[in-house]
């Protein structure tokens, strides 16, 4: 056993790597119980409609049907995020087409196919409301008149289609525009992008003979998922036992429960097992998009590229529900400084109800819609003052010690680093062979995000022949936190990691957790882990020390399951003081460690801020990216050629996780950029339901290098100093490509996806 | 349900007899009838390459294939790799090619017949040999390493 090698800072294999790539891992839709159910959704075929009646009589008729639910069966309150406007199945009124109107349960997939298509619901139509406009429009249908009614966590000022309206402010922005020499302004425009996890959304609900439901859920919380159905069936928490399987990937779209109480209402219903894993089209249909977002904003500098003002309105699309929507604007409008000395901002925004799918958090949350639109305007604003738009970036970056928009102060803070090395890297890269008929750009954004929110927990247990037992709510969705954790953690005891055993995530034992969300786990838990294993190595260096008759000072952890006499050979096993334990403490040495993000939150006396859904965030990250497209003449068509992606980890605890991370979000933002967009008619269908409509990016739409740079810094509120990178890679991508097409072909690209015929037509309206 | 037919297939070097309906695809019978998970559903619209499994060494879509169609042929899933596919999976854990995994077992059998095709690969034919797979998680750059780790070893 060789225990010199430090855990923390080695590529370590995953430790779940072997189990998937040998096709054993279990994900939701290969959990199987005897005399299991599958379940089916009938989905509305209207954007906007209130129900007038349901006729289920064909379906029951059909032999196999062991369950049916629909919105009449409900009595129970609302549910959602902040604020509690939706059901499992729609109630009184449909809001978008492919919602759940109702589900059926039957003992085999065609069956329960069938019997949901026989179900016949009688539907009034109403006037769809298909966007920010036509929400907003003066006598415009309203898609919730019951909202005033509605339970709100936090009052968001919505009224009519509005959701919830926030404002930040900071300075006198009037009058730093009135002491700039060049001022810009434009309008962006974002489109709705799906997560596409490669495993679609799904679970098991299991029943036992007393109606204790267990559900097997591909999921970013298991904590959540338990308060939502159990607050959506009338069950005590108590009732409900939710099990993470693996997950095939979440990125936000499996952070808030919406289908689960269906697979839990039917199993109860039919008291047997019921399956429900969502088709490709359904699960497209009805789980949730990136808002669609519009931004507005105005940048002045003075003559020397000193920035001094910004006013910024943003507006999302919600979709029908209000789910994320309050947090997202309101993250939106915090990132919408940029990561920039501005003394005078105003970031005012709204959130809108419109009859799509719902939009909800997805990897960036509110930050690649502002960063689209702000980084975009940096290189307007040093083109309109004729410098160059990295100097401008420089000379305007935040540095240590600077406060973030909303006045937090930020100890460390490695932007200019992170942007220097992009430009460096990117000079000294041999330069590609030019090819005929594509034009070369070269364009760069800079960029924050935060790590943190809201609550976590980590248990870690000494097994009586001295191995570790470690225990977190922290469910891995493929960015790797099981391994980052397990290494944090072994780390600290100085044993490899293989003594250290990680709990799958079980709402039953498992610590809490809030979500797998917010670029959090390494950050959060993390610490969590790290200062429940801190008390545990404690509480055994207290029992060495009884053992070996000496202070705890005197005692030191060695590599390998030794606690050790300073200075001596002599030395106790982590077996023997494990075992010592059960006889003098009654039983394992244990510690838990649970805080709340307890970072310094907004700042009243710089900042005045109207309704946040948020009262801090975490700590700060930072990164540049930097890339080089070439665009067709001819057809438009960008392709990314290169791409530095620098990146401020604080200290990376596996680096080919880190690494990993950055380069699928960044092809995650190739594909927002290029590709993909959901798309509705004008009746309110989706018409982007394959991934053949939806176009992701495969292999030949990536560039062969995207070289991830590692900036460690490490960040002073983490015990090993680790921060997240699993968002902040993905929000560089859509801006510096639009630079890069600018500085290629002199045509500004203002909404995105950058289609081919959107770039030709802004390549024409250059003149 | 519709009416199951008796079916003879040659899966990881058995033979299984079991019944399947017409429109059964080979995922769901491998899936379902003999509890071989391994092959992922990741669209069931023949885009992803998630099911892919080999039929008589070829790559092939298990959605996209009727389950009658293979009685005669050998298939082999992700649980039934042997030599170069099994030396891939190690190349793909050891590269950090795996986060997530739902598109592991699909990318490994597809690059196991291409690397049967073309042993020794460039970073070009790998990427075009992996064009039809899709992944979410990794941005392909370590699966392209992990495949071309995988030629260097060679097959055990
Ligand atoms: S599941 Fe067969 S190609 Fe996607
Ligand atoms: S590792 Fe998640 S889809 Fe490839």
């Amino acid at each position: 056993m060789s225990g010199t090698t430090r855990a923390i800072g080695a590529s370590t294999p995953r430790l779940d790597a072997a189990d998937k790539a040998t096709g054993r891992a279990e994900y939701a839709d290969d959990v199987a119980r005897p005399g299991m159910l599958y379940a089916a959704i009938h989905t509305s075929p209207h954007a906007h409609a209130r129900i007038r009646g349901y006729r289920l009589e064909a379906a029951r008729a059909i032999p196999g049907v062991k369950a049916i639910v629909t919105g009449a069966d409900l009595a129970g309150p609302h549910c959602g995020g902040i604020i509690k406007d939706e059901s499992m199945v729609a109630r009184g009124k449909v809001r978008y087409v492919g919602e759940p109107v109702a589900a059926v349960a039957a003992t085999d997939p065609e069956t329960a196919g069938r019997a949901a298509a026989a179900i016949e619901v009688d539907y009034e139509p109403l006037e769809p409301v298909l966007s920010i406009d036509a929400a907003l429009a003066p006598g415009a249908p309203l898609l919730h008149e019951d909202y005033p009614s509605y339970v709100k966590t936090v009052q968001g000022g919505g009224h009519g289609n509005v959701v919830f309206e926030s404002t930040v402010e900071e300075g006198d922005v009037e009058r730093g525009f009135a002491e700039c020499d060049t001022i810009v302004e434009a309008t962006w425009e974002t489109q709705a992008q799906h997560h596409v996890y490669l495993e679609t959304n799904g679970c098991v609900a299991d029943v036992d003979a007393s109606g204790r439901i267990t559900l097997y859920a591909t999921c970013q919380s298991v904590h959540h998922i338990q308060q939502r159905v159990a607050e959506e069936l009338g069950e005590p928490m108590s009732r409900i036992r939710v099990r993470a399987t693996r997950v095939g990937g979440g990125f936000g779209g499996k952070h808030a429960s919406n289908i689960h109480s269906i697979a839990a209402w039917l199993a109860r219903a039919a008291r047997r097992p019921v399956k429900l894993v969502l088709s490709r089209m359904q699960d497209f249909e009805i789980q949730r998009s990136r808002h669609p977002a519009r931004v507005w904003m105005r940048t002045g500098a003075r003559r020397d590229g000193t920035i001094l003002a910004r006013d910024v309105r943003v507006t999302i699309d919600g979709g029908a529900y209000a789910d994320e929507s309050p947090p997202v604007l309101a993250f939106a409008l915090l990132m919408s400084r940029g990561p920039y000395r501005i003394p005078n901002v105003r970031a005012r925004g709204a959130a809108v109800y419109t009859n799509k799918l719902r939009a909800g958090s997805f990897r960036g949350f509110g930050n690649p819609q502002a960063s689209f639109a702000g980084e975009s305007q940096i290189d307007e604003l040093a083109r309109a003052l004729g410098l160059d738009p990295v100097e401008l970036r420089l000379k305007n970056a935040m540095r240590p010690g600077d406060t973030a928009f909303g006045g937090q102060q930020v100890p460390s803070c490695v932007l200019r680093e992170c942007i220097e090395r992009v430009r460096a890297a990117q000079r000294a890269a041999p330069p590609l062979a030019p090819r005929p008929g594509r034009r070369r750009g070269v364009g760069y954004a800079a960029l924050s995000h935060i790590s943190g929110l809201m609550g976590t927990a980590a248990s870690v247990q000494l097994r009586t022949d001295g191995s570790i037992a470690l225990a977190t709510g922290c469910v891995d969705i493929g960015q790797g936190s099981d391994t980052v954790l397990v290494q944090i953690c072994a780390d600290a005891l100085s044993v490899p990691i293989d003594r250290v055993s990680y709990a799958p995530q079980d709402s039953d034992s498992s610590p809490y957790n809030w979500k797998t969300a917010g670029s959090r786990s390494t950050y959060m838990t993390g610490r969590a882990v790290a200062l429940a294993t801190h008390e545990l190595r404690a509480k055994m260096l207290a029992h060495a020390g009884d053992m070996m008759e000496c202070a705890v000072e005197d005692l030191e952890l060695r590599p390998g399951g030794l606690v050790g006499l300073k200075g001596l050979p002599k030395a106790v096993s982590f077996k023997e003081v494990a075992l010592r334990s059960l006889f003098h403490s009654g039983g394992p040495i244990a510690a838990t460690h649970g805080f709340v993000f307890d970072g310094p939150g907004f700042d009243p006396k710089r900042a005045a801020i109207h309704q946040l859904a948020f009262a801090n965030l975490g700590v700060y990250t930072y990164g540049a990216h930097c890339v080089e497209v070439d665009v067709d003449e001819a057809t438009g068509a960008v392709e990314v050629r290169r791409a530095w992606c620098a990146h401020d980890p604080g200290r990376a605890i596996n680096p080919a996780a880190c690494e990993g991370q950055i380069q699928g979000g960044f092809v995650q933002g190739i594909g927002y950029a290029l590709t993909e967009a959901m798309h509705w008619n004008a009746e309110g269908w989706l018409t982007t339901t394959t991934l053949a409509d939806y176009k992701v990016p495969g292999v030949l739409d990536c560039p062969v290098e995207i070289l991830p740079i590692l900036l460690e810094d490490p960040d002073p509120t983490h015990p090993v100093g680790a921060k997240g990178v699993g968002e902040i890679s993905l929000v560089g991508a859509a801006p510096a490509i639009a630079n890069a097409v600018a500085d290629a072909t002199g045509a500004r690209v203002r909404r995105l996806p950058m289609f081919p015929e959107r770039v030709l037509a802004a390549i024409d309206a250059r003149a | 349900m519709s009416t199951p037919y008796p079916l003879a297939l040659q899966v990881n070097g058995a033979e299984h007899r079991l019944e399947a309906a017409l429109g059964d695809t080979l995922l769901t019978v491998l899936r379902d009838a003999l509890a071989l998970t391994g092959a992922k559903r990741g669209c069931n619209q023949g885009v992803c390459g998630a099911c892919t499994v080999l039929a008589d060494g070829e790559p092939v879509r298990a959605c996209l294939t009727l389950a009658h169609e293979c009685a005669g042929r050998e298939i082999v899933t992700i649980e039934g790799a042997a030599g170069r596919a099994q030396a891939l999976q190690e190349a793909f854990v050891e590269t950090g090619a795996v986060q997530c995994g739902f598109c592991s077992p699909g990318m490994i059998l597809t690059a196991a017949a291409m690397l049967e095709r073309t042993p020794r690969p460039s970073a070009d034919e790998v990427r075009a040999g992996l064009s039809g797979n899709l992944c979410r998680c990794s941005g392909y750059r370590k699966i392209v390493d992990a495949v071309l780790r995988a030629a260097e070893t060679g097959a055990p």
